[in-house]
């Protein structure tokens, strides 16, 4: 499904390279993970693919489903399937948490030749998985994120998640700033989205995560590359021992 | 102050022109009065401290500028709305087009029927607040209204008036100069909503003075454009009594030149004042609000806030003061002027003051000046939202906070539609 092939990558404004040959093959209905110490790349992957400015592809390809991303806008990405939760989800006031979930639902309809959703329509589905996630009537008539406390915006990531119904998923460090409850909600939002159809891609430093969003394959990242990839119990290894001795078996 | 000859020659020259139309006693009185005043004062020039970053020459010479005659195809504004309509064509009052004036809670009248009576409560508004307007800062052009207007429209509103009054400004003459003065004198209790849309003429001086009595509320909705080529000074005067609210909205879209000045006394306790703009600007445009809101009263509460998007070159300007006196304890001053730069050509000249001489008030102002923020687009566009929506979306959310100002559901949902169809035309 999602397939990177010796990617490199280099800020844009700065002559740094981050990415230094990236391998990576997510296959359908597969959640891999991605663990690594601080600055290995792993969000600069992230953004990378999901299109965001400020770096330069300098080597290497990314395909979904066969399709060059690396040439699309950001917009033709999520069309595509494409979805990252964020980080750090961004605030935006003024823009209504709903106008923007029932934009962007119906944009990518569009770009896909497919019926908008009605506004009818768009509301019952909605509630339902709001529901599902604890995100009340306010939150979604609040302002994009603003005043959302740390485990709201990353509920309402999920929450973006499970209307776009995207076909590859990546989350970039959905864990941070959880508590334990949130992690757990926002782990069952994600784990009631994944099916055959659907590839998964989960940053995160903790092996804690990975308790609740069981991996198929987790791959150590350090140095902008992959260096290390096993099954589950890669992870607790890294919990266990930290990425020490990883780094020193490889080098 | 002595005058230089320029101004002499540019103020002679102007009022040259115009005629003070003849009228009953009171009238005649103060359009003479409004004209020594007018000598007096001279007409602004470019290096009035008044007029740094707006060019007055073509608002106060002799000669109009052509501004050719602009039709969008746009529907008329307000349409689906029950309003009582008032219509100027180039400044003249169209009674085929214009609604009966019997309204329940208001009396109408054309300005030159009320000029024409030797006895009238105009008498005592008529040029008053804008005579009092003229301290600390001089405002010449509203003073040549009150000298020269030849139309519009006096109201006194005695009640809680059912429907909006609408006075619509057609432009249909390349060369028009259209003086219009309306006066609204709200009594005790009293409330009326007036909504003023269209671009009037090829050049406007407009006048509107407004006198709201205790417990009294005004509102006021008004779109000025789309019409490329006009140009518009306007002023706002008006007068609180205890208790009583002055809500004032404007959307402007295009126009080579606007300068609105909105310049309000709160006279009386716990009175509420509010002026909001939310202007765009796409070339050839210069926006310039100016604001003067003095705090007379205890307890009031003010705000200004306005939001201009400029594009291609356009100019934005911002003066607005918050006079706060002495006494004038526990007030409640808000002020922000903004501006969202959609390229690098685009300026904003924004002058915020605040003058207090009371110790116990709470007054706050701002002003940017900005792009679209990068981090939104891109969280917007990662979602599936294509470049050109989500800009237009990240400026209707710059723009929220003034058109929220108005308080009324459908107006409110009008204007947010216009700014929408401003956004839509510049993107296909």
């Amino acid at each position: 499904m999602l397939n990177i092939n010796n990617l490199h990558v280099d800020l844009e404004d700065e002559d740094k390279t981050i990415l230094k040959g990236v391998n990576l093959s997510v296959e359908a209905g597969k959640v891999h993970a991605i663990m690594g110490p601080n600055g290995s790349g792993k969000s600069t992957l992230s953004y990378v693919l999901a299109g965001r400015d400020g770096y330069k592809v300098t080597e290497g390809s990314a395909t979904l489903d066969g399709d060059d991303i690396l040439d699309m806008e950001p917009e033709e990405r999520a069309a595509a399937g494409l979805f990252l939760a964020f980080q750090y989800p961004v605030e935006i006031p003024g823009v209504g948490n709903m106008t923007f979930l029932r934009t962007a639902v119906n944009a990518q309809r569009k770009a896909r030749g497919e019926d908008e959703m009605s506004a009818a329509e768009f509301l019952k589905v909605i509630r339902a998985k709001a529901k599902d996630l604890k995100i009340d009537a306010d939150m979604l008539k609040r302002p994009v994120n603003v005043g959302f406390s740390g485990g709201e915006k990353k509920r309402n990531e999920i929450l973006q998640m499970a209307m776009l119904e995207p076909r590859m998923c990546i989350l970039d460090e959905t864990d941070s700033g959880l508590d334990v409850d949130a992690m757990k909600l926002v782990s069952e939002g994600v784990n009631a989205l994944r099916t055959e159809g659907r590839g998964f891609l989960v940053i995160t430093h903790y092996q804690r995560l990975l308790d609740h969003i069981k991996p198929d394959v987790v791959h150590i990242m350090a140095d902008g590359r992959i260096i290390k990839t096993g099954g589950p119990e890669l992870a607790l290894e890294v919990e266990k021992n930290g990425y020490a001795d990883i780094l020193a078996e490889v080098a | 102050m002595a005058q230089s000859q320029a101004k002499r020659s540019l103020t002679e020259s102007r009022l040259g022109g115009l005629s003070v139309s003849a009228g009953g006693t009171w009238a005649t009185v103060a359009r003479n009065d409004a004209l020594a005043r007018v000598q007096e004062m001279g007409l602004p020039e470019r290096r009035d401290e008044y007029w740094k970053y707006t060019r007055p020459d073509s608002l106060t010479q002799a000669e109009v500028v052509e501004a050719a005659i602009f039709d969008g195809g746009d529907k008329e504004v307000f349409d689906g709305l029950d309003r009582l309509k008032i219509v100027f064509v180039d400044g003249v009052f169209d009674a085929d087009a214009s609604d009966d004036f019997a309204l329940e809670g208001v009396a109408i009248e054309r300005l030159s029927d009320a000029a024409a009576a030797d006895i009238h409560w105009a008498k005592d508004l008529y040029g008053a607040l804008e005579t009092r307007g003229q301290t600390p800062v001089n405002r010449p052009l509203a003073a040549l209204n009150t000298a020269a207007a030849t139309d519009g429209i006096v109201m006194h509103v005695t009640g809680k008036v059912s429907r909006p009054i609408n006075l619509i400004y057609h432009h249909k003459s390349k060369v028009s100069d259209a003086i219009l003065h309306h006066l609204v004198k709200i009594d005790a209790d009293a409330d009326v909503t007036i909504l003023e849309t269209g671009p009037a003429a090829a050049r406007l001086n407009k006048v509107m003075e407004v006198d709201v009595a205790d417990d009294a509320g005004f509102h006021h909705v008004r779109v000025q454009g789309r019409d490329h080529e006009r140009r518009a000074v306007t002023h706002m005067f008006a007068r609180l009594g205890h208790r009583s609210a002055f809500k004032s909205f404007t959307m402007t879209a295009n126009g080579v030149l606007t300068r609105n000045e909105c310049v309000i006394e709160l006279t009386g306790d716990d009175a509420q004042a509010h002026v909001a703009g939310a202007a765009m600007g796409d070339g050839d445009f210069l926006h310039d609000d100016t604001v003067f809101i003095t705090h007379d009263a205890e307890r009031c509460e003010s705000r200004q806030v306005f939001k201009k998007v400029l594009r291609n070159g356009a100019t934005g300007v911002f003066q607005g003061k918050i006079l706060v006196k002495a006494g004038a304890q526990k007030t409640d001053g808000y002020q922000i002027s903004q501006s969202l730069l959609l390229d690098g050509d685009s300026q904003f000249l924004a002058k915020p003051e605040l003058e207090i001489y009371a110790d116990d008030v709470a007054c706050s102002h701002g002003s940017t000046s900005g792009a679209i923020d990068d981090e939104a687009l891109f969280y917007l566009r990662a979602r599936g939202v294509p470049h050109g929506t989500a800009t237009d979306l990240l400026t209707l959310a710059f723009l929220a906070e003034a058109v929220d100002e108005v308080e009324d559901d459908a107006l409110r949902e009008e204007i947010v539609s216009l700014l929408e169809g401003w956004l839509e035309r510049r993107r296909a």
